[in-house]
């Protein structure tokens, strides 16, 4: 675990925002950090500031105070080595499956040989080669979410963000998202920082689960998951993990432990 | 990859969906039931109008029957071989590259000019004011003010149908324009697109549709105005010939010329929609 620099690295991270003339403490002395290849959740109850995590990692918010680094060096707006993956997928409703994963390569200057082979590739990565010439508003949920992973994969990202991708999908879609997911971390050795509120999915999901709290938002605890993939969400040491999270998540005595 | 359950029932409604609803007689009946319906009220206006005004001694109001002789003298004349014979091409052409011309002339001016607004805070600030007070003022009252500036004749004209088309273009630019998205430019500054790329990539198509209402609202208010804009002692055009024709008590002129401005608007827009459902096919509102 030790060796070398971690990919991620998050020391004494605060955000305040200015709401209506009141402030409100986002973060509070965030530390955290993820190894590379690692796929780390983020959970707990709406307003402990996971997205808000997630989207100073990004770049999309700076840190008021505190460090973020990637790759020891400091994070200074978005860019391509972290892939953002949101939940309302953020796709350009104007290109086409093809066109959106080629947006990223095409905006970089990458050789135009060199974007086809690589959108084609992801495409199938993905399972798109049906709908590579459709619109976004033709296409299923789970379809577009599969097109937004393509994207941030096809565009070389190191990282990838995700905001509760699968929020707004079906059980059953969900439930193949997920899959495949874990597929494609696992033949790719990307590195996945995860937003759910899922105790399932983040168990389902990650090699560590990390538990936020609310009010000002900050780490409450961490869980090493080291159950064996593939993993049974019926299994009796899925559900031992899975009471012992959720009590973790639901008592307020449990932040105590922080 | 275990896609293909999902992928089996594709729920990729819009494209298939037009092309099932092919032949059968059934459905071409159906089709011709829309045109039918929208010709039934005018024919009725046209059966009231015919009653109300035919066979009446000294009636201001010409009859149906007189005004399409009146419109087949002005199309190919040999009917009253008079000023009017035969000179409708002329007008309409003459009233068409008014139109297009002014119309043009809004779109290279208001079309930029939006973008901007839109998107500099101190282009906003220094020239939004003024438009909206300038906005609300008539194209009809920048007449007197426009043959003083621009002359008698077609530069007049011109402007007046520039100014009717410039603030639909300009206003429904600008709100396209404000009204991107926030979460695609996040998504395209993740991806590696900013500044100006960002703009020309993201910002530009994503405002198309607004833009393109503007045009379409734009280019039906170049015809609104064309009477207005004729009125500015122009030898030729629809709108001055309804003019002429007015001095000249000829109602029926006045009507033909109405009826063509009418149809031409329509032709008009028909074709600005169909360029515009072609670049917008991606969105589920248009295509």
């Amino acid at each position: 675990m030790a060796d070398g620099l971690p990919i991620l690295d998050l020391t004494g991270v605060s955000k305040q925002f200015e709401l209506q003339g009141q402030r409100i403490e986002a973060l509070r002395d965030v530390n955290l950090s993820v190894r590379k290849g690692e796929f780390v959740c983020l959970i707990g109850a709406s307003g402990c500031g996971k997205s808000t995590l997630l989207r100073i990692v990004a770049g999309f918010e700076q840190a008021t105070r505190g460090r973020a680094l990637m790759w020891g060096m400091p994070i200074n707006g978005p860019a391509p080595d972290r892939g953002m993956v949101f939940q309302d997928y953020g796709l350009f409703p104007w290109l086409t499956v093809r066109g959106n994963i080629a947006f990223g390569p095409a905006c970089r200057g990458r050789p135009t040989a060199e974007i086809k082979d690589s959108v084609e590739r992801f495409i199938a990565l993905v399972g798109l080669q049906r709908f590579a010439d459709a619109y976004p508003h033709q296409l299923s949920g789970g379809m577009k979410q599969r097109v937004a992973i393509a994207r941030v994969l096809a565009n070389d990202a190191e990282i990838v963000l995700m905001d509760e991708p699968f929020g707004a999908l079906d059980a059953m879609t969900r439930e193949r998202l997920q899959d495949e997911l874990l597929d494609i971390w696992q033949r790719t050795g990307l590195t996945v920082l995860f937003v759910t509120h899922s105790i399932e999915e983040a168990i389902f999901l990650s090699d560590r689960v990390i538990v936020m709290s609310p009010g000002p938002g900050r780490i409450d605890s961490q869980m090493q998951i080291s159950l064996p993939r593939p993993r049974d969400v019926s299994e009796a040491n899925f559900n031992a993990i899975r009471r012992e999270l959720s009590l973790k998540l639901h008592s307020p005595l449990a932040r105590k432990a922080a | 990859m275990s896609v293909s359950a999902e992928t089996a029932s594709p729920p990729l409604t819009a494209a298939p969906a037009t092309e099932l609803a092919r032949p059968s007689d059934a459905s071409r009946l159906a089709r011709l039931r829309e045109p039918l319906i929208a010709l039934a009220f005018p024919l009725a206006v046209l059966v009231v109008w015919h009653f109300a005004t035919y066979g009446r001694k000294y009636g201001l109001i010409p009859p149906p029957s007189e005004v399409a002789l009146a419109l087949y003298d002005l199309a190919v004349g040999g009917i009253n071989d008079d000023a009017f014979s035969s000179t409708l091409h002329i007008h309409l052409i003459a009233s068409i590259s008014r139109v297009y011309g002014g119309f043009g002339l809004a779109v290279l001016a208001a079309l930029p000019l939006g973008l901007m607004i839109g998107r500099i805070p101190l282009i906003r600030q220094l020239l939004d004011p003024t438009f909206q007070v300038l906005r609300p003022v008539p194209v009809t009252a920048w007449l007197p003010l426009a043959m003083i500036i621009f002359g008698l004749g077609p530069r007049s004209a011109f402007f007046l149908v520039f100014l009717g088309a410039f603030y639909p273009v300009l206003i429904n630019t600008i709100f396209g324009v404000r009204s991107v998205d926030v979460r695609l430019l996040e998504a395209a500054s993740m991806l590696g697109c900013k500044g100006t790329s960002q703009f020309f990539k993201v910002v530009l198509p994503a405002s198309l549709p607004a833009i393109f209402t503007g045009l379409r609202l734009g280019l039906g208010f170049a015809w609104v105005v064309i009477v207005v804009g004729e009125m500015t002692g122009v030898q030729t055009g629809l709108g001055a010939i309804i003019m002429e024709a007015r001095q000249l008590s000829r109602t029926e002129i006045v009507i033909s010329g109405m009826i063509v401005i009418g149809v031409a608007g329509f032709v008009s827009d028909r074709l600005i929609v169909l360029i515009g459902s072609h670049l917008l096919r991606w969105s589920p509102n248009h295509g």
